[in-house]
């Protein structure tokens, strides 16, 4: 991989540095945190933007991309890449077997009558 | 309002959270992004969705060479239970033509919202397709706009083709604890499913 220049003219949508994102397990509810890693000037402009962001605390991937007014699928290939060079650390939502779980689901239940 | 607040409000209390995740969906202007902001502890929030039109119903080709893909904005919204839960509402379009989209938010779901208007029922027909295809369990909510028809529920059932246990409710988008109560009769009709096996 190549040092990018200081500031690229290149629109945000083609700032990743790979064609495909290099994982395909990132969700709009994965909970992204900062690892505490610094940025980098040979970072793009968009990843240093997004490192920030989540400097201030974690937040889903579907939030970032709000919070950046960037396309989720470009947000996905960004965090692919930032997790890779352990700026950020992902989560995965829980498998879609366990949205059927009876003691999460009494959970969301009694949450919501005591927000009710 | 204070823009530090807001930032400070933003982000989630901890990287521990449970995220989960339900959509509420329905046809074109029927209130689906009324009810999240009804819901969310948060400003509005939304994506833009990049859908390439592969797999799309396309009804006229000519003069649309090299229209691949098409922008749409998704809103969303989120609410923190106790129990470091955090409930994500997603507000999906209701058309076919959104089939990737949909399916590609819904996934993982705990359930869906079907927002209902009386005044434009068969614009339903086509969610509720969709969401029977990815095998979604789902609550109908009839929002009660004020110069809506009423029907008796059973004529709602029946227009709707409902089966006898999916849960119809009436409610007011506008208004948290209405909307909140669309959510707790969709749980609990989750609750009531019989275990499903892990196919």
């Amino acid at each position: 991989m190549t040092p990018a220049p200081r500031r690229r003219l290149v629109p945000s949508f083609l700032a990743t540095d790979s064609v495909q994102p290099t994982r395909n397990t990132l969700d709009r509810l994965t909970l992204l945190s900062s690892t505490g890693m610094a940025t980098t000037d040979d970072l793009t402009h968009v990843k240093q933007r997004l490192i920030e962001l989540l400097q201030g605390g974690p937040l889903a991937l579907a939030e970032v991309a709000a919070r950046l007014v960037l396309p989720v699928s470009l947000v996905r290939a960004l965090v692919a890449e930032l997790v890779d060079s352990s700026h950020l650390s992902a989560r995965a939502p829980i498998p879609e077997a366990r949205v059927h779980d009876p003691q999460l689901l009494e959970a969301v239940l009694h949450g919501l009558r005591s927000i009710r | 309002m204070d823009s530090a607040v807001s930032d400070s409000t933003t982000y989630l209390d901890s990287a521990e959270m449970t995220l989960l995740k339900i959509v509420v969906t329905g046809a074109f202007g029927v209130g689906k992004t009324t009810m999240i902001n009804a819901l969310s502890e948060t400003a509005p929030l939304h994506t833009e969705e990049v859908m390439t039109e592969a797999g799309a119903d396309v009804d006229n080709l000519v003069g649309v060479r090299d229209k691949a893909t098409t922008t749409v904005a998704i809103d969303f919204g989120r609410r923190t239970l106790p129990g470091d839960l955090v409930l994500y509402l997603f507000g999906t379009p209701g058309q076919k033509r959104f089939k990737p989209l949909w399916e590609d938010i819904a996934r993982g779901a705990l359930g869906a919202v079907v927002l209902v208007d009386t005044r434009r029922l068969d614009a339903s027909f086509d969610v509720i397709d969709m969401i029977e295809e990815q095998g979604l369990t789902y609550a109908i909510a009839v929002n009660s706009f004020p110069d809506a028809p009423h029907y008796p529920p059973e004529v709602l059932r029946d227009h709707l083709d409902l089966e006898p246990h999916t849960p119809l409710v009436i409610c007011d988008a506008r208004q948290t604890t209405s909307s909140v109560d669309v959510l707790i009769e969709l749980v609990t009709h989750l609750l009531s499913q019989p275990a499903l096996d892990a196919s």
